[in-house]
């Protein structure tokens, strides 16, 4: 159906986040229960997710405080993890980049994969769309995902603690994080950034403060970055 | 057990910071061109860090550091049925069937 209204925009953005919903709930499930096994509050794990709203982010932080690291390091692990929305909102700039200043504020606080995702391609494929329509549609795409993402990560937290002890739990987290990552390696650059962040991250295990993901993800980034420009090259020549 | 003031410490300050990644070119560049070199680097964050994240906590994933096998073997179905299938769902359920089978039958 052509959108035609700012309204229909909206709703058209709902309809086709929809599905996300079965990508978030669970994430923000087991988010909450992590956190509550982690000691985290009900009024914690909300803020939490309220407050930064990615879940690879925050999976990271908790992670990296059970290992006992320094608070910077913490903070620094996680937001390296997060920089790929910093390409997103890069990426969104030529579409929203002339919205109203709040407007954009409020883009920004919920921009995830899902939102990102689904707009960046439907503004690819409809050029014509007006910046409110864009917004609007934006907008549209995070109602649903984020009503699942505040409601799953109070379920996660309300039910953590009545969880039986003998579940491996201490294991949910690796895989999640490799169901995330692996159908996000398309690509030989994107094969060797992977490979080379393992290498040198099992290599900086004894680097202390836990400095070590941010040295192999930052050597796994230059590795694929590298492979491409030569990738490029050699087909070019 | 995580104390309370580097939990919010942490909390406030990923939530400053996230906003910032999230804001930065959609608020302040605009419709600035960004330099390639940056976004080739930013496009591989996610496949580097995470698999950085996971791989000590899969090869030391027993007892004091050990390399439990029941962990590695979830790990690789995980990532073998996400490589395959590209399905995040399809690649969980595998590795948490193989796990949860494991643990109980060994």
């Amino acid at each position: 159906m052509p959108i035609t209204t700012t309204k229909s925009a909206f709703w058209t953005g709902v309809r086709d986040g929809a599905p996300f919903i079965f990508v978030a709930g669970p994430f923000a499930l087991l988010f909450g229960v992590l956190a509550t096994e982690a000691g985290l509050n009900v009024f914690e794990v909300m803020t939490f997710s309220l407050v930064v709203i990615a879940g690879a982010a925050q999976f990271t932080a908790l992670q990296v405080m059970e290992n006992e690291a320094p608070t910077i390091v913490v903070i620094l692990s996680a937001l390296a993890v997060n920089l790929r929305v910093a390409m997103y909102s890069a990426a969104l700039t030529p579409y929203l980049g002339r919205a109203p200043l709040w407007q954009r504020v409020f883009a920004a606080y919920l921009l995830v994969d899902q939102s990102y995702a689904l707009s960046h391609a439907k503004f690819e494929a409809e050029p014509e769309l007006t910046v409110s329509q864009r917004m609007a549609y934006y907008f549209g795409t995070c109602l649903l995902v984020m009503i699942v993402w505040f409601g799953m990560s109070y379920l996660g937290a309300a039910v953590g603690t009545q969880l039986p002890q003998d579940l491996p739990l201490d294991f949910a987290l690796p895989i999640a994080f490799l169901s995330m990552v692996a159908p996000m390696v398309r690509t030989l650059p994107h094969l060797i950034a992977a490979v080379v962040a393992v290498v040198v991250g099992l290599l900086a295990v004894p680097v202390p403060y836990s400095l070590g993901l941010i040295i192999a993800g930052a050597a796994g980034m230059m590795a694929g970055a590298q492979a491409e420009v030569m990738l490029e090259r050699r087909r070019g020549a | 057990m995580i104390d309370s003031a580097t939990l919010w410490t942490v909390i406030i300050a990923l939530g400053v910071g996230s906003f910032l990644l999230r804001f930065t070119f959609l608020g302040f560049v605009g419709d600035r061109p960004l330099p390639a070199w940056l976004l080739r680097h930013l496009r591989y964050t996610a496949v580097a860090i995470l698999p950085a994240l996971v791989a000590p906590l899969v090869v030391y994933s027993g007892e004091g550091g050990s390399t439990d096998v029941t962990r590695v073997a979830a790990a690789l179905v995980t990532l073998g049925v996400g490589m395959w299938t590209r399905n995040v769902f399809a690649a969980i359920g595998a590795g948490a069937a193989t796990l949860f089978g494991l643990v109980y039958l060994l």
